[in-house]
Parts: structure tokens; sequence; C-alpha cells
């Protein structure tokens, strides 16, 4: 009898052939790349696969950053980017690290010098494993055509399961043009070292019920865990069950409905008042799918100080006790957390907590002050958020305007608000929110950015023309580097340095140059109108507002000091 | 109060797997006192003996995030376990005619040997824990060392069990095992009473 395999033989394909076959197979529909002589087998083959959309970015942070992106905004799925050898795939650097921080998960394959010539200071070879070993979850550098398909196979898993995060794949020359029998790798992708969770200790989950039955001041603190999770609802059953108001991270900003009544808001450095204050006079506090960094705590010892049950509940066993020393932990993913936590919880009410935590609400609202008559940023938040109808993706840039929307963001029910929480990257919105709006065609997407960080990618403005990518860009300008000269003023003894950026672009103009329709306005009273005009036209819109100069943020916790030491708009 | 750990991790036997561990303990801040690789009867895994001098909620930290890492099977950390932990050293030491008999006892008296012998030096090896080591150069020191190498703990434990305790942290064991400190206030509600 002739063997199957002799009767169908796998067909013979290049390794570039097989990494594209892999990535349809994986699920892929767009890939965010730049091409350069590494990976130019890759760009031979990708028009015969017209299943993969290439989006032809004007700089590789810009496609790191998309990829991200379209990730964060289409959950469980992968981003994908594309870039050369040497400082095609350094330039993925920071884009990679913000993906790590944020545990995105995204593959980035980049080309390498052939095979023959790794080692020899060839022309646009560098030690791009070495480069980026810090920023990744794991990477691979692919030796054998023959494992291509496998490789590949296992970094999508490692980039989806369990704590997501970036993988790079550095794929030489030579391999991409070797040919071999193609045959995908069926069944799950198997890793001896990577083990899925066991399910949460039942005997933990009935402790947790336990201590929401005997708490008499508990208060919920959430973050991007629930978000990648998808357990926005099971939060909100819970936090409804038990009578818990929630607080969250920058990162968790808008999974939890601004408008609920138990809904607290941000928390830590920039956080509102009253959810420092419920945090740091609960009996018992649950974290859920945080990391519970510096700027949730502020000055560490000044974080819940007094706290008689922390509950962490996280998927990555490494944040339980890093930064911040349980009572009780559960390793487990949010969303299958509380599914089995809901049950064993009963409903209560304490009510005497709950008018405290109201009035802690009247007390210190999220506000802000026009002082000048200049035009305030929230003033124009109000209304892009007036715009949303509870269905538009938002994302804010680094700096003032993040903090500004997020603080803003007011939806009554969750939302999608990203942001690079972890890294803090400054021009990660606008290359980002391509993604976004590719991966979600047919949602509404704002990006709000400063004039800085806008300037830091505006290449992808060409981008964004050439694939008509329909995002409004909302640029509130105050000719500076805003939190920057914020903190030099309030912090470093008043002195203003480097941080005037009244040699910024004229943005109409600009958008003219990139054939982008754009407006601009300094005046109250045309913001309504300007994105009225703008969401009624098809395509992008660059929008620059020009902002008070002087507006800043508030609340914040001034540098060194603690949690309740907040200081509020006047 | 910091400590001496010694962790013994299996790892894919892949390039760049000891940058991998080595990087991430730098970037975490971590003080390694030894390390050392080598093969094990598994050609496709090898076996890194870590011997990292930290603070207890420090090695916690230090296990889960080298258990983060994907080419990283299994970590034992068999720190106070009955366990073997040897290391070698060799000691190229200053040896004129008259002084080699007292050099040569010294050596026989810590079951080394002389592996090397020229006309002024002689090139002496010792194994043994890495205490019984430290002593050996410290007695060493006064007849003159010229070379020191030595290789870094390489453990295992002893009896029938090939490991006694491997840490599964994706498995939610960080409660049960070692308890991490709870916060002031809060000692009579330990994870472990759980």
């Amino acid at each position: 009898m002739i063997p199957a395999a002799e009767l169908h033989p796998a067909p013979r394909l290049t390794g570039a052939q097989i990494a594209l076959e892999c990535l349809i197979r994986e699920g892929v529909d767009t890939i965010f790349g730049y091409p350069g002589g590494a990976n130019l087998w890759l760009y031979r083959w990708l028009p015969e696969y017209p299943q993969l959309r290439h989006v032809l970015v004007r700089h590789e942070q810009g496609g790191a950053h998309a990829a991200d992106g379209y990730a964060r905004s289409k959950r469980g799925s992968v981003g994908v980017v594309f870039a050369t050898s040497g400082p095609g795939a350094l330039n993925l650097v920071t884009g990679l690290a913000t993906a790590y921080m944020d545990s995105v998960p995204i593959v980035a394959i980049t080309g390498q010098v052939p095979t023959t010539a790794i080692g020899t200071d060839a022309f646009q070879e560098s030690d791009v494993i070495g480069s980026t070993m810090s920023v990744v979850k794991h990477s691979y550098l692919i030796t054998r055509v023959d494992d291509v398909a496998a490789t590949i196979r296992e970094a999508f898993h490692v980039a989806r399961t369990g704590r997501p995060g970036p993988v790079l794949i550095d794929f030489p020359k030579d391999l991409q043009a070797a040919v071999t029998a193609f045959s995908y790798p069926e069944g799950p992708a198997r890793l001896r070292s990577f083990r899925a969770p066991a399910p949460p200790d039942p005997a933990k989950l009935r402790r947790i019920a336990q201590l929401i039955r005997e708490a008499k001041r508990p208060v919920i603190l959430f973050g991007r865990g629930v978000v990648i999770a998808q357990a926005e609802e099971e939060l909100m059953q819970l936090a409804h069950l038990a009578g818990i108001p929630v607080g969250w991270t920058l990162l968790g900003t808008g999974a939890f409905p601004v408008n609920d009544p138990l809904a607290l808001q941000m928390v830590g450095f920039m956080g509102a008042g009253y959810t420092n204050k419920a945090v740091c006079a609960a009996d018992l506090l649950i974290m859920i799918g945080m990391r519970c960094d510096d700027r949730v705590t502020t000055r560490i010892d000044s974080f819940a100080p007094d706290i008689e049950h922390l509950v962490h509940i996280d998927i990555d066993p490494a944040e339980i006790g890093k930064n911040v020393v349980p009572h009780i932990s559960l390793v487990a993913d949010a969303r299958t957390a509380l599914r089995e936590l809901i049950p064993l919880v009963e409903p209560k009410r304490e009510h005497t907590w709950l008018t405290r935590v109201d009035q802690w609400k009247e007390e210190h609202p999220v506000r802000f002050v026009n002082h000048n008559g200049l035009l305030q940023p929230q003033e124009v938040l109000q209304e892009m958020y007036a715009r949303c109808h509870d269905e538009a993706i938002v994302l804010a840039d680094v700096g003032q305007n993040q903090i500004w929307a997020a603080l803003w963001f007011s939806y009554g029910r969750p939302g999608l608000f990203l942001n690079s929480g972890g890294t803090g990257t400054m021009g990660y919105a606008f290359p980002a929110s391509m993604g976004v709006k590719l991966a979600n065609p047919d949602r509404t997407v704002f990006c709000v950015t400063g004039e800085g960080g806008f300037v830091m990618n505006m290449q992808e403005m060409a981008t964004f023309v050439e694939n008509d990518i329909d995002v409004k860009v909302i640029i509130l300008n105050n000719a500076s580097l805003g939190m920057v000269r914020q903190f030099q003023d309030d912090f470093y003894e008043g002195v203003r340095s480097a941080v005037d950026l009244s040699f910024t672009p004229d943005f109409v103009k600009l958008g003219d140059a990139f054939g982008m329709k754009a407006m601009s306005t300094r005046r109250r009273e045309d913001v309504g109108a300007m994105l009225d005009e703008a969401l009624a036209h098809r395509g992008p819109v660059l929008l620059n507002f020009d902002i008070d100069p002087d507006a800043n943020v508030y609340p914040i916790v001034p540098l060194g000091k603690g949690m309740l030491d907040f200081v509020e708009a006047s | 109060m910091s400590q001496s750990r010694l962790l013994s991790v299996l790892v894919e036997n892949k390039p760049g797997v000891l940058q991998r561990v080595a990087s991430m303990i730098r970037r975490r801040g971590f003080n390694i006192d030894s390390l050392s690789v080598g093969p094990t009867e598994d050609e496709t895994v090898s076996r890194m003996t870590i011997a990292v001098h930290v603070g207890r909620q420090q090695a916690e930290q230090a296990t889960k995030q080298l258990a983060k890492l994907v080419d990283v099977i299994t970590i034992d950390d068999i720190t106070g376990l009955r366990n073997v932990a040897h290391e070698l050293v060799l000691l190229r030491m200053h040896a004129p005619p008259g002084e080699r008999t007292e050099l040569l006892n010294m050596v026989e008296i810590f079951r080394g040997r002389v592996v090397d012998v020229a006309a002024s030096t002689i090139i002496a090896e010792v194994t043994g824990s890495t205490e019984k080591i430290d002593n050996f150069i410290d007695l060493m020191r006064p007849y003159g060392i010229k070379e020191l190498a030595r290789s870094g703990a390489v453990a295992l434990v002893r009896g029938d069990q090939a490991r006694i305790r491997v840490l599964d942290f994706a498995n939610g064991d960080d409660d049960r095992g070692a308890v991490p400190q709870a916060p002031a206030g809060a000692a009579g509600d330990q994870m472990g009473n759980v």
C-alpha cells in the first residue's frame, strides 16, 4: 500500500510562503509593516495572499503601535507587524515595550541577514533578539526553514495565552527563500514550560466571599486585566450584588461606567480624591487584574496602610506580592475568578459606608475651573464625549491630555479607553488609532493627543489618508509639553526648561499638505460645530484646539507625597 | 532578612537561554552569588544552579519572574532541603620547593589533589560545599594565591526523589508555600490559614 503522504504530498513552499500561510491560519487579516532588504521575500509573496491586508506604515514604530491598537481593540486577536533587519527592527523597540508593559498580544516578524552572514556585522545586521529581550514576552530566531510553521504557531500561542504580550520572530532572509514541505501543525501548540493556571481554589473563593460578607467598608479596584479578560459584566454583577464601590487604574478606565452609583473613579497619583479616600478607609480591598504600580500607590506606605483584608486577583503570579503583599491571592484571569466567586457571594449593602463614599464624592468632585476664559481641555472633551454615544472607542496619548481624557470619560456602560499606561509612550495614540479603526470599521474612533505626542508620529498621516482610515484626531494644543511644564512649575522650583513647543506646525496647513481634512479653533463656541462637521465627514480629520496653555491636571498627589495628600482644582 | 537561596532550574537547551535568565535577573536587580549551567541526562534540557542572595519576598519575586520565562521548565528551590551542593576550585599557588610539603598536606586535609606542578607553582583542585571552599581559600591565602577559578555550585537533592518540590506558581501555590509577610496589622489573617 502506498503511504498517504506519497499520495498527497505536502506542498513544497518557501519559508516566506509558509509564514504567510500560517498567519492566515492564526486568524490574521491585517499586517502593519515596512519592507527592506532582509524581508523582501515575505513581501515578494504577500500580494499572493489577498486575505492578508498589508498597511504600509511610514515608520516601523507606527507599525508596532498600530498592531498594538488592533489587538487592544479587537480583544482575543493578535496584532501583527513586519519590519526589516537592523534599523527597521530596532524602530520597533518602543512599540514592543509599550505592548509588553500593557500586556498586549502582538507578533513582530523581523527580517534578518542570511544565516551565513549572522555575526559578521553585515549590512543592516543587528542583534534584534538581544536588543529586544527585556521588552518581549518571548522571541525566536528561526534557524531552519523546517521550523517556520511550528515557530509561528508557538509564537501566537505564547502571545495570547495567560498574561498576553509581544513576541518577536527574527527570520533570516535565506530561510525566507528556502523551500520545504509545508504541513500546518495541527492541534494546540504545546510547551512543556507553559502550564495553564489551575481553576481557582474553592477554599480561597469561599474565604473571599466570607470576607465580602463580613466587610463593613469594602472597595474594589481593577485594572487592565478586567479589560483583557472581557470581565466587565461580571465585575458589574459582583459590585451590585454586594454593594461594593468600584475604582480603577488608568488602564482600567472605561470598563466600569462612571455614571453607575457604585462607581468611584481613577485611583492614585492623578486619581479622584474620593477614590483615594475610599481606598484608604476600606476594611476590605479587592484588587483585580492590576499591577499596583507606583502611579496607583503613590508613596507605597500611604497605600491603604490600615487595610484589614487585602485580596489580589491576577493572572500573573509574579504580580502577586510584587508591590503590595496581599492577605489572600488568586492566580486566575478576571473573568474566571469573578464567575466562580459570584455564586458564593450573598446580596448585601452597607448603607453607612455607601453614604460616606457618596459624601466624599460630593466633597471632592473631579472638576476644572476656567480662570481666564481661554478654552479649557475639559470643555473640548465634554463635547467630544457627548458625541460618543457610549460606543466610540477613545484613545489618548501621554501627558496631560491622557489624564484629562481618562478623568472625563463618561459612558453609561462599559466602553473602550486605550492608552499607553505602563510605558507612557508619547506618540502612541495616533498610530495606534489606525489599528483600532481597521479592527473596528463600524465604530467611531476618537484619538485625543497633545501637539507634542502627535508630532512624534505624524508621518502616519500619509497612511491614514492612503487607506482612508476614519479617525477623528483631537489635538489639545497648549504649545508646550504640558505635563512636564506642570511638574517643573510645581515640583522643580518653577524653572521652565525645554518645554516650549510654540514652534509646532500649523496643523491645518499640515493636514492640507497630507490631504487630510483639518480644522482649528481657540474659541469655546466653535467646539461643538467643529466636532459635528468632523463626524459628518467620512475619513480622517485633524482637529486642533488651542487650549489654555496654563491648564493643569487635577487632582494630583505632589511627588513624594501619599494617597491622601491630593491637591484639587481651585 | 537577606539570605542565600539555592535554585535548581531546568531550562530548554536552546541558544540564548542563559542570556534570558541573566537579563531578567539583572533587570530586576537581584544579586547572584553564583550561576552554573550544564547539560543533563536529557539532551534537550540544561540545568542551571543559581545561588541568589536575597530577602524572602525578593526570593519569591526572583523565582516567579524566572518561572515566567518561556524557556524555563521547572524551578526547585532547594534551599534548606537535604541536598548535595558542590563546587570546584582550582588554585595556582606560589610553591617554592621549601614550602611544598606544607601545602600538599593542606590540600590533602581538604581531600583535594594537585593537578599541575611547575618549578615554583602548583595547581590544587578541591571540591565540596561553598563553605569548605571558602575555608580552603582562606587557609591558602597566606601562602600566596597566584590565580583562582571557582565553578559555582551545582546541586542535586539527596534521596530517591528526583525533585522534591517544584514551585508551581502557575497553579497558585504561592499562598501555601512561601507565605509572604502580611502587611502590618494583619498578622492574624495569613493566607496560610485559608
